[in-house]
């Protein structure tokens, strides 16, 4: 494959719950590869309480 | 002196690696009650369409992603993190626990095609791959590529998951 051929485009996703960044290569047209990265920001949180006896 | 009512951080602690069991429960023999090794944790993709939610209670095959390269149930989660619990005060406290490194879908050499995905659950493979948590981000697709997915900071405030009192 005649890699000048190829047409490259990249993104970003940026909020509160991740940063993701993706590239894309494509081919007269035609998406030939795509490969993305998501960095996760956001965990899960679980309560946990000790009840007042009386 | 007083005493300060309030749940021992080092328990949700060892909540996380198994240490207390208040009821009877069936496991899978971890080799040895007293120093059982620890479970095998898995990371499965889901499609868009996937109903996978607080009340998913094991892993499923429906809706998951498929491709070459891409076998039924995910990957294995590395984890070299022992779940951590701090306290923050005298009444207050966090335990977590990160995946210790990132969770990655085919390499250049064997790469993975996927439709539309948005969502990541993890699972105790060990323990009859009941679920753990679900953790969703943007619609994503993969042609020929690589799905990388970067865990955030194992921290009280970050980390991937956590148990806190409140």
């Amino acid at each position: 494959m005649d890699e000048s051929l190829l047409e490259k485009r990249e993104g970003t996703i940026d909020n509160d719950n991740e940063t993701t960044t993706w590239v894309e290569y494509w081919l007269e047209g035609e998406l030939v590869h795509r490969s993305a990265h998501v960095a996760l920001k956001k965990s899960m949180l679980a309560g946990l309480e000790a009840a007042s006896l009386g | 002196m007083a005493n300060t009512q309030s749940m021992c951080t080092s328990f949700m602690g060892q909540l996380l690696n198994g240490g207390h069991q208040f009821g009877t429960i069936t496991l899978t023999s971890r080799t040895s009650l007293t120093a059982p090794t620890t479970d095998t944790f898995k990371a499965a993709l889901y499609l868009v369409g996937a109903t996978m939610n607080a009340s998913t209670t094991a892993y499923s095959a429906t809706n998951e992603v498929t491709s070459t390269n891409y076998t039924a149930g995910g990957v294995a989660i590395t984890n070299a993190n022992v779940p951590v619990a701090t306290n923050a005060s005298s009444t207050a406290g966090v335990a977590y626990w990160t995946p210790s490194a990132s969770i990655v879908y085919g390499t250049s050499a064997l790469p993975v095609t996927f439709a539309a995905f948005d969502a990541v659950l993890v699972y105790n493979s060990t323990q009859g791959n009941t679920a753990v948590s679900v953790h969703t981000f943007s619609s994503q697709t993969i042609t020929s590529g690589v799905f990388t997915l970067t865990m955030p900071t194992s921290s009280t405030t970050t980390a991937l998951l956590r148990l806190s009192t409140t």
